[in-house]
């Protein structure tokens, strides 16, 4: 009897262990997704529907190979993305996402997820669905946070406010190159731009998976859009998920400017900053100088 | 003798029940086998999107599929180069139909005999069925990109017997300068056609293309028309970022696609395209455009000891083709492609002449395949030619249940507006023989009213394969190009069912 029941404490044990990692995360259920089936967005003029007859079609013809059937970003294709080259799917179930015009932390707003479908996610699989109507997208959009309970807990940030964009001065480029040295821009990317700073090979996202900072250098557009507003509002907001964190408090509206013509040196695009830089034979920074000391 | 009589129907109903629960059986362990789609092969594999994102069912192209082939097989995320591909990706994919298909023609003339009497003693018109499993030929597909914006495609193609030809060879250049207006493709390729027939969804002899992309009037010898058929040249073509508004201009050799210049010394094609999508909220993006193709080709062949020479083709006559285009869709399950053509050829293409030597190999007529008379200095137009011309329309309705299971139809119709005529036509079935004096042929010779009917299932596609049992009848009459029946030519009327496994790996 005593025997029958240590067999049955060590299997529940062993059941425990197994199950504990699973528990880490709780995995919602298709049940309490589809109570979220009445989730709108707004688009301007449009309403997106996550109820609407389409999205739940396209949904499945175009999205769920990778996002899969409960948006958990675990499609069948999923398991063929290696990390670091390609990031695994979002999972929407978290309600987190990288970009946004909201401050870090906040939920994005619906429009920032419309220009995420639009636009789609260089280097990464996920390619720009402008081929759908704007209400296949608004309602796309409504899906997408449907997967969330976010969405019925929180209401999306306030989008930060990206000031007039001044005109580049080389004082400005070299201003620019302070603030990349003073927050440590270089310690992830690289003094030249390249992904290659000492903490590059160490990075993992939220969910511990390796991830490799984005190099300027060759020639790939920010994730999040490449106009320079763009690129303020990547380091203004951070991207969420991501060791990229949010410079709010630590970059001025104005210097963040600075900073955008100083990274624009970088890039391969052809650019007035890139020209600027040439003729002030603009050195790297130096990691060892003291502060202030470029 | 009576229950002979009676024992017929028994076995067929016998033989019938058990077709009947052989075909449940086969719709049991198919539909049961089903699973959620995937990918397609090749460029699936690349990518990791499901074949439904770039099909509306494989292998015609949905709209982002369009995209994806205007950009040049690319995503456009960066990591379109093969740099970035695991290095034992090789984006092959096969694709060939083993099928069972019914085909009957009616009205084929035959030979009869007489009892004892091994010699034909005479003719008769019957119609002749044929049932049996058979194979579709073998292709080859492997496209992609040789480094960010050069991609290529090369397709080794097959008949039934296994004997190949090169049916698609290009190398492209895609974003020139920066910009998705300006690509640049050499080779051999598919016309632009926004309704493609390489990526058609039939697949019976008559219904496995479209007439209006092939169609040549009865005694016309032009075959350099043919926009279905791949063609040799270079394309300029460009697109919006969002593929909304296109075009695109092709300069071809006027040979049909056949490789080895034997044809015309200077005959080229122009094939040109523009259309524009538009959004139409919960419809989806329906477009609209025109194509016009405007060639000529050559009729007569220098000769050598009176044959004519491959290569050598000139007195170039002129022939043209051109349309509307149609795709539009009414939400996600409903969609209706629709192609509209006016046609013309020039009155000596119409009285036969335009293909003096075989040009698929540029030896001379006849050795296989259609043929014409030479147009040799000193020849004249028989009095009444005139140029042949027509008009068609094809429509081609879809309803697609999900992305595994679609249903398809297809109405064309070709009508002739004006006959080659002419009273010493080359090719008497344009005007002779016998019935049609002062070689007036009717009006309706040669039209063509054929529809289609069928459906794909994919049971499974995965990002390795992809898989669909096809169903389709088709039917095609043809007026005036059945033997004689005195004084007018016949009636030609072809059904077709066919059911089979189309797969791709």
């Amino acid at each position: 009897m005593r025997t029958k029941l240590q067999m049955w404490t060590l299997m529940m044990g062993v059941a425990a262990a197994l199950a504990l990692p699973t528990l880490s995360r709780a995995q919602l259920t298709s049940g309490e997704i589809q109570s979220r089936l009445g989730m709108e967005s707004h688009i301007g003029n449009i309403t997106g529907h996550a109820n609407s007859g389409r999205v739940k079609y396209d949904y499945r013809r175009y999205c769920v190979g990778c996002h899969g059937d409960l948006g958990d970003g675990n499609g069948e294709n999923a398991v063929w993305f290696d990390t670091p080259m390609y990031q695994k799917p979002r999972d929407f179930q978290l309600g987190v996402f990288k970009c946004r015009s909201t401050p870090t932390g906040t939920l994005p707003t619906d429009q920032d997820l419309f220009d995420a479908i639009t636009r789609g996610f260089d280097r990464s699989n996920m390619p720009p669905w402008n081929t759908f109507t704007k209400q296949q997208r608004a309602d796309l959009v409504a899906w997408v946070k449907h997967f969330s309970p976010r969405w019925t807990n929180e209401k999306p940030g306030v989008p930060i406010t990206i000031p007039p964009e001044p005109e580049v001065t080389a004082e400005r480029i070299k201003a620019g190159r302070d603030v990349f040295a003073r927050v440590q821009c270089w310690k992830c990317h690289g003094v030249q731009g390249m992904a290659n700073g000492p903490s590059a090979s160490t990075l993992t996202d939220d969910q511990g998976r390796p991830i490799a900072p984005f190099n300027f250098t060759d020639g790939a557009r920010p994730k999040c859009g490449d106009t320079d507003q763009d690129i303020y509002r990547i380091f203004m907001t951070g991207l969420d998920g991501t060791p990229m964190p949010s410079f709010a408090d630590n970059i001025k509206p104005d210097e963040a400017w600075d900073l955008v013509f100083y990274l624009r040196t970088f890039m391969a695009q052809r650019s007035v900053e890139k020209e600027m830089a040439k003729k002030l034979d603009l050195k790297p920074v130096n990691p060892n100088a003291p502060a202030g000391q470029q | 003798m009576d229950m002979g009589m009676q024992s017929r129907p028994c076995g067929k109903l016998s033989w019938g029940i058990h077709f009947l629960a052989g075909a449940l059986v086969l719709v049991f362990l198919v539909l049961s086998s089903s699973q959620n789609a995937n990918a397609l092969p090749a460029f699936a594999r690349k990518y990791g999107l499901r074949c439904s994102a770039c099909h509306e069912s494989w292998p015609m192209l949905n709209y982002f599929g369009q995209k994806f082939k205007d950009n040049g097989y690319q995503l456009m995320n960066d990591r379109d180069a093969p740099i970035w591909q695991n290095p034992s990706y090789w984006p092959v994919t096969f694709r060939i139909t083993p099928i069972w298909h019914r085909v009957s023609t009616g009205k084929v003339s035959v030979d009869t005999y007489t009892s004892g009497n091994p010699v034909p003693t005479g003719t008769a018109i019957q119609r002749i069925t044929s049932t049996g499993f058979d194979l579709s030929g073998l292709d080859f597909h492997t496209g992609g990109t040789l480094e960010k914006n050069i991609s290529f495609y090369v397709l080794p193609s097959s008949d039934s017997t296994a004997s190949f030809h090169f049916e698609t060879v290009m190398a492209r250049f895609d974003n020139l300068f920066g910009s998705s207006w300006l690509n640049l493709k050499l080779g051999k390729f598919e016309l632009d056609n926004l309704l493609s027939e390489k990526r058609i969804l039939t697949l019976t002899g008559n219904g496995g293309i479209y007439q209006l992309y092939h169609f040549i009037p009865v005694g016309d010898n032009n075959i350099y028309g043919q926009m279905g058929d791949n063609q040799l040249g270079v394309e300029v073509m460009g697109h919006s970022y969002n593929d909304r508004t296109r075009y695109s201009a092709s300069l071809l050799s006027s040979s049909d696609g056949n490789v080895g210049l034997v044809t015309g010394a200077n005959s080229y094609t122009g094939f040109f395209t523009l259309s524009q999508a538009f959004d139409v909220g919960k419809l989806g993006v329906d477009r609209i455009g025109g194509y016009a193709m405007v060639g000529e080709a050559a009729t007569y062949y220098l000769t050598s000891g009176t044959v004519p020479i491959g290569g050598s083709g000139i007195a170039n006559k002129s022939f043209h083709r051109e349309g509307f285009v149609g795709q539009f869709y009414f939400g996600e399950h409903f969609d209706v492609q629709v192609v509209t053509q006016h046609g013309s050829d020039n009155a000596w293409f119409g009285q036969g002449y335009g293909n003096a030597v075989n040009p698929s190999n540029g030896t001379t007529c006849p050795t296989s395949g259609p043929c014409g008379p030479n147009n040799t200095p000193g020849t004249t137009l028989p009095g009444g030619a005139q140029a042949p011309s027509w008009n068609g329309v094809l429509v081609e309705p879809h309803y697609v249940y999900s992305p595994q299971l679609i249903f398809l139809g297809r109405y064309e119709t070709i009508r002739m507006s004006q006959q080659a005529n002419g009273a010493g036509c080359a090719v008497s079935l344009a005007c002779e023989p016998n019935g049609y004096a002062n070689g007036v042929a009717p009006s309706n010779l040669g039209n063509i009213s054929t529809y289609t009917l069928g459906f794909r299932y994919n049971p499974f596609m995965t990002s390795r394969a992809g898989f669909a049992w096809h169903n389709e009848y088709n039917w095609l009459h043809q007026d005036g190009t059945g033997p004689s029946l005195t004084p007018i030519p016949s009636n030609v009327n072809t059904g077709e069912f066919l059911t089979g496994f189309d797969f791709d790996f």
